[in-house]
């Protein structure tokens, strides 16, 4: 079954205990960072922090609003990384998570080529800049801890305030919207049911998502709900009906106009040029 | 043919050596100290001048070679014969340097050949890869041919000949998926590339555009060998190929238009922003000037409009893929890129190199034509061209 995590950024108080147990956890160094003008602390997912939190000060009529979000991978149930990569070196696993091949299960195919940084709609994957030999870093769901010792990601352990909560996205999509027609205050949509073909990563929030940081919106029109894998398919599906048409075409062509070319001796024609 | 071999050493390619020492000097700080050290790379903007320029560019500028390949070889247009060799050798060195960029610019480098083994066949990168590995192996092969002239070796010359048709064929097809899937990369950009260029038919407009540059390339490239060269520029040969280019470039205009209308993102080339007004200069000053110069037979049939309108087709390929790569990202990556001093000096010295290569290459190998074949109403020239030889 497909796991998931709900996130209710209404509950979040910007602790960042989350933050410091993915670091605890998955043995990331720890860096001094500078704070950005919203006071966060990197102010986005980098190489060796792979969950932040964002701040948000949100003016509604007369109230004045803080609001929290932890960002990390969102593990997109068709990840456009695994789709971008030409080694195949990002994989979807059954429980949810989207794991890197090279670290996690010691494939080590990565060519560092960076695509996935391209193709990611979240901007997730980091590269180790600072080494000569980089992998690319995020968020890996805790895939050990659930795989071998059934135990929920670090981050969701770690939350005192239940923001986070593990199980099956489908069960989770179901509460989200439980807890949304139970409460007006919520804005009424799942950041994550459908965005980009939809994420394991589901958030649900009383203020408007474009004010917290999520797009809900490119350039005037709403977020593709069609995944990015989808999109490259319908293009790259053609590539060997081309190479074979194209290829047919070019050698009856070529065939037809060589009955009415004269026949010319390439080497007569050239000679080496001796004024360099 | 004689089988010495001959370089001189003018000033000028003097310091082009001298760009590419210091190049390769960059190179190797980039391989031992990592690309954060060398590069101002981020995370934001993961790939910069050596993917956007050098490769991207690289690639498209080296569409001369199919292009032609398809023109000479396929259509059976004799009279552009002269022009053919070059066009393969430009294109043959243009792909080398962009291997090269792309092997300085990957993280794990000695992971190189993966993807030949390990499949990611969903990436429209997988197709990019194995495109360009298979056509820049078909180029060389091509070029054996040539090699062969100089260096006989008739049991090789008989295989090579043989598969000839299919390998022509094959160095058609490689880079006609190829180019068109470099615009493909960027389809996974959807919602962040502005909707001026990012478009499904991406594969399309790249693979038209390295197609019709061909013609320009040749022309512009041909001129400046001439020149360098002494010789009488294929003056005929650039007007006859204009007409490819022109009816190719109204067809993208076309296109061009027609897709923003459908998509109804017609409005955004006017709204005044930066990128409207980027892509306004690369449609009326890359696209319809050149497509005026070319249809205005006056300047057509002079040296200096056809090789000034065939520079703009070459800059305006350059510029929409900068657009692509830069401008259209610039707003939703965020943060800022400007290549480091490194990311230019290695990029000088490739091109350098290309430069240097070219010249070696032209001076040792059958790759121009003979000037008496050209000129056939006097000897003049080649007279003049033999006494120059030693002089």
């Amino acid at each position: 079954m497909s796991k998931g995590v709900l996130v209710d950024v209404t509950r979040c108080i910007g602790c960042k205990s989350c933050a410091v147990s993915c670091k605890t956890w998955n043995d990331l160094p720890s860096k001094t960072s500078t704070f950005t003008n919203n006071w966060d602390s990197p102010g986005k997912v980098t190489a060796d922090a792979w969950t932040i939190i964002t701040s948000f000060v949100i003016e509604q009529g007369d109230q004045i609003k803080w609001r929290f979000v932890k960002r990390q991978c969102m593990h997109c149930n068709e990840p456009a990384c695994e789709s971008a990569c030409f080694t195949h070196s990002f994989v979807k696993t059954k429980e949810g998570a989207v794991i890197y091949k090279p670290t996690e299960l010691k494939q080590d195919y990565c060519v560092g080529c960076r695509y996935c940084m391209i193709a990611c709609p979240f901007g997730i994957p980091s590269f180790q800049w600072d080494k000569a030999f980089p992998y690319v870093q995020k968020c890996r769901f805790c895939y050990d801890r659930m795989k071998e010792q059934g135990l929920q990601p670090a981050c969701v352990t770690s939350c005192p305030t239940q923001t986070l909560l593990f199980g099956d996205r489908d069960k989770l999509l179901k509460e989200a919207w439980d807890r949304i027609n139970r409460d007006q205050r919520y804005v009424k949509h799942v950041y994550g049911e459908k965005e980009y073909g939809g994420t394991s990563w589901l958030y649900i929030s009383d203020v408007p998502f474009d004010k917290i940081g999520f797009r809900t919106e490119a350039y005037g029109k709403p977020v593709s709900q069609k995944s990015i894998p989808s999109y490259t398919w319908d293009v790259l599906k053609w590539t060997p009906y081309i190479f074979f048409g194209w290829g047919a075409i070019l050698t009856a062509m070529r065939a037809y106009t060589k009955r009415r070319a004269q026949v010319h001796d390439e080497s007569e024609l050239y000679e080496p040029e001796k004024k360099g | 043919m004689e089988r010495t071999w001959s370089f001189r050493f003018t000033p000028f390619r003097f310091i082009l050596g001298i760009i590419v020492v210091v190049a390769v000097v960059a190179a190797v700080m980039r391989f031992v100290f990592g690309l954060g050290a060398v590069t101002n790379l981020s995370d934001e903007w993961p790939w910069g001048l050596w993917i956007g320029f050098d490769l991207l560019c690289g690639i498209a500028l080296a569409g001369g070679g199919f292009s032609t390949a398809l023109i000479v070889h396929v259509l059976h247009r004799e009279k552009y014969l002269p022009i053919a060799r070059a066009a393969l050798l430009t294109s043959l060195i243009g792909y080398i340097i962009a291997l090269v960029s792309l092997f300085l610019d990957i993280g794990r480098w000695f992971n190189f050949w993966r993807p030949f083994f390990y499949w990611g066949y969903h990436s429209v990168l997988f197709e990019v890869f194995w495109c360009i590995s298979l056509y820049t192996m078909v180029q060389v092969l091509e070029f054996g041919e040539i090699f062969f002239e100089k260096i006989r070796c008739a049991p090789l010359q008989k295989i090579l000949h043989f598969f000839m048709p299919f390998l022509l064929i094959l160095g058609i097809v490689l880079p006609s998926l190829h180019q068109s899937s470099l615009g493909s990369l960027y389809i996974v950009t959807i919602d962040r590339l502005n909707p001026l260029w990012w478009s499904m038919l991406l594969p399309f407009f790249f693979v038209w555009s390295a197609f019709f540059l061909g013609p320009a390339m040749v022309t512009f490239e041909g001129t400046l060998a001439a020149r360098s060269y002494g010789r009488a520029p294929e003056l005929p040969v650039f007007q006859s190929l204009t007409k490819v280019t022109l009816w190719m470039m109204i067809i993208y205009l076309l296109v061009k238009i027609g897709d923003l209308i459908y998509r109804n993102e017609l409005g955004r080339a006017f709204n005044g922003s930066f990128e409207s007004n980027m892509f306004l200069i690369e449609m009326v000053v890359f696209v319809i000037a050149p497509i005026v110069m070319y249809a205005t037979p006056s300047i057509r049939t002079n040296l200096r409009g056809v090789v000034t309108a065939s520079f703009l087709v070459v800059a305006g390929v350059v510029f929409n893929r900068m657009n692509v790569v830069f401008t259209g990202m610039a707003d939703a990556a965020g943060g800022h890129y400007f290549p480091s001093m490194w990311e230019w000096i290695i990029t000088a010295g490739m091109w350098s190199a290309l430069i240097l290569a070219y010249c070696f290459v032209v001076e040792n190998f059958p790759i121009l034509p003979k000037e008496d074949l050209e000129h056939h109403e006097g000897g003049k020239a080649h007279i003049e061209a033999g006494k120059s030889i030693h002089a």
